[in-house]
């Protein structure tokens, strides 16, 4: 009977060391090819120093990374996400950085049992009526960069403003969160085919409209062309332009160059910010990968040692979903944007600053932090989420 | 609207125009004299573009960057001509399509691979980077620049086909290739020049357009687009179609942008397209009698 006892406690001992040494899965879809590739190599490369910075583990556990590629399609997102619940199991999906990509994906993920921690996409019905008791994000909500930059202009009594965008949801949106809070006159407010190349027709009558700034929200290529062809009319010095970090990060702005220097953008985070998390963060990021690194990059950074934190804080035990959701919420880390919280909708309680591109001493353009727009920035959904328990 | 205002947009539109033209020449070329559809003509563009930039990165001159993109693509057509895309000549329209969209895949991931996804930057020499003043308005110099080069480079052509040996065989070519052929026209050697000079007229545009737009993978693609109309819309082998309809497309594209709501300004091409193609089928000026 002892003997019976005995095994069986060294059986136990020998399945609970199982448990603790078994891999966190974690699923990372997000965009790797075409045009939009390189916004998931930021996202992951930010992702994985962060890992390594760790040794390679969650929650003192070993981590084990399935990477997608979604082509920044829905359907296509989708299918790879099933094949992650499906076979590899993940336990978490992050990574993911277009909005109607994780609206395809997040509820079956969800409905599996998964955990969501965006790096990246907010999309707004996930802070508000369909918010989740697994869904997280690390980032932002999609509005909230325009809704600062909309307060700072209104507070700053800037009259006229014209407001330009691509056409499809998330141009919409930007220009939404903007007008939530800017309640001057808005003289233009322009929706251009999404993927257009040349502005000059729309330059020009922003010149005739002669307003006191214009805000923009035009990602990647469509951004690196505007502000370029903004500039090379001449208009920049007389018409400042406004736009959230998004269309002025270092994505576009090596690509940019001069021509952006003097524009404003709205940011959670950027490189010049003066903390010690984010000075290691971006110290490290330039001296593995050569470049400097996006407030993307310093999400995805953020969101792997938040997930690590709150793992570790239940010992690693991931698999008790109460205990991990509980510890999600709660979660403390030393964010690269100073101070972070969730909010009950669990998008996150922020600070958003005005920043200038201005040229750093190597010559090249970065986010320089003017002022404070907002503490404890948060969404415009969260009333609307009733947060099941 | 006020008269300036109509002035400058369309200054823009012709501009945009001449750009389309630079692409469209080579495009409808080789569709018309050698029947072959070639989509990677979008990828000499973005071939030309990378090689400007990476030029003026290494040399800091613009000048020899517009002089290198052309001559690269040029090379890169040239080679794709040889190598694969003459096999396919003789094939239907469906092979051709296939085999070159799988170029541009091809094309596009190798040009990933060298470069990497980051966009590259062009620089504005000093001298082109401000504005000039037309009829009060200040219209960027570099514009102007691509404005007078397109037209140039335009009534080059023109007087090339028009009026030179070679042009005499490319027209023949265009309108009756067997016959051409039968008359002592050395045709393989025709197309493979004349593909050489559409790529190196497709990297000249690329390069032209390195500073106003992004040099990225895949800048091809939505230009090719607008080209392909331009040479359905001029009529297919048509130098002189493809100038008219460039310039048509480029006005009614920046017209229709600033005039119309986002959504019908960006069909208005489409929907001048189809109501050309109603009344006149072959285009505008159809090379095949």
């Amino acid at each position: 009977m002892k003997k019976l006892i005995a095994s069986a406690f060294v059986l136990s001992l020998l399945s609970s060391a199982a448990i603790a040494a078994d891999p966190v899965k974690i699923g990372f879809l997000s965009t790797f090819s075409g045009p939009g590739g390189q916004l998931g190599q930021e996202l992951l490369d930010g992702f994985n120093l962060a890992l390594e910075e760790n040794g390679k583990t969650i929650g003192g556990r070993p981590v084990e990374i399935i990477q997608g590629d979604d082509q920044a399609k829905p359907d296509v997102g989708r299918q790879a996400a099933d094949k992650m619940i499906e076979r590899d199991k993940v336990q978490i999906m992050t990574g993911i950085n277009f909005s109607n990509v994780m609206l395809a994906v997040a509820k079956p993920a969800l409905d599996a049992g998964a955990f969501i921690v965006s790096s990246n996409a907010g999309p707004s019905q996930y802070a508000g009526a369909q918010c989740h008791p697994h869904f997280f994000a690390a980032s932002f909500q999609n509005d909230t960069a325009s809704e600062a930059m909309g307060l700072y202009l209104q507070n700053k009594g800037v009259k006229k403003m014209y407001l330009l965008a691509p056409n499809y949801p998330a141009g919409k949106d930007f220009l939404a969160g903007f007008k939530r809070f800017y309640k001057g006159q808005i003289v233009g407010e322009v929706y251009t085919t999404f993927g257009q190349l040349d502005y000059a027709a729309e330059i020009a009558q922003v010149r005739a409209a002669n307003p006191d700034g214009v805000y923009f929200f035009y990602p990647g290529g469509m951004g690196i062309n505007f502000v370029k062809q903004y500039n090379q009319a001449g208009l920049k010095k007389t018409i400042p332009l406004y736009g959230p970090s998004f269309s002025l990060d270092q994505t576009v702005l090596p690509a940019i160059g001069d021509a952006a220097v003097g524009a404003f953008a709205s940011a959670f985070w950027a490189e010049s910010f003066d903390n010690p998390a984010s000075k290691k963060f971006v110290a490290a990021f330039e001296a593995k990968y050569k470049r400097i690194p996006s407030p993307n990059a310093a999400d995805a950074y953020d969101t792997a040692r938040l997930i690590d934190a709150a793992a570790k804080s239940i010992g690693g035990k991931i698999e008790d979903k109460a205990a991990f959701r509980k510890a999600l919420e709660t979660v403390k880390f030393d964010s690269v944007r100073g101070k972070f919280r969730f909010n009950t909708n669990h998008f996150p309680i922020q600070d958003f600053y005005l920043t200038e591109i201005v040229k750093d001493a190597k010559g090249r353009p970065v986010m320089a932090v003017r002022e404070k727009i907002d503490s404890d920035h948060k969404d415009a959904y969260v009333d609307k989420c009733k947060m099941a328990n | 609207m006020t008269l300036s205002l109509i002035t400058e947009q369309l200054l823009n539109g012709v501009q945009l125009g001449v750009m389309l033209f630079l692409m469209s020449a080579g495009l409808t070329l080789v569709f018309g004299i050698m029947n072959f559809i070639n989509l990677t003509h979008g990828s000499l563009y973005m071939i030309g573009a990378f090689a400007g930039a990476a030029t003026q990165a290494a040399t800091g001159s613009f000048l020899l960057a517009m002089l290198v993109a052309p001559l690269v693509a040029a090379a890169a057509g040239l080679a794709l001509e040889t190598t694969l895309l003459r096999r396919f000549y003789g094939r239907d329209h469906l092979d051709q399509v296939l085999v070159t969209f799988g170029s541009i895949l091809a094309l596009n991931e190798a040009t990933r691979m060298i470069f990497g996804l980051t966009p590259l930057r062009m620089n504005l020499p000093p001298a082109l980077s401000g504005h000039v003043d037309i009829a009060g308005i200040p219209y960027p110099t570099f514009r102007l620049a691509i404005l007078i080069t397109g037209l140039i480079v335009a009534g080059l052509l023109y007087l090339v086909i028009m009026r030179t040996r070679i042009g005499m065989w490319v027209r023949a070519g265009a309108s009756n290739r067997p016959i051409a052929s039968a008359m002592g026209v050395n045709v393989p050697l025709v197309f493979a020049a004349l593909f050489g000079a559409g790529a190196a007229l497709a990297g000249l545009a690329g390069v032209m357009a390195g500073p106003i737009l992004s040099v990225q993978v895949g800048m091809g693609e939505p230009i090719l687009i607008l080209a392909l109309v331009v040479t359905v819309i001029g009529g297919v082998g048509s130098i002189r179609g493809a100038l008219v309809a460039a310039l048509l497309v480029g006005v009614v594209d920046t017209l229709g942008r600033v005039l119309l709501t986002p959504a019908l300004g960006s069909m208005a091409i489409f929907v001048m397209m189809a109501a050309i193609l109603a009344f006149r089928p072959k285009g505008l000026f159809p090379a095949h009698g």
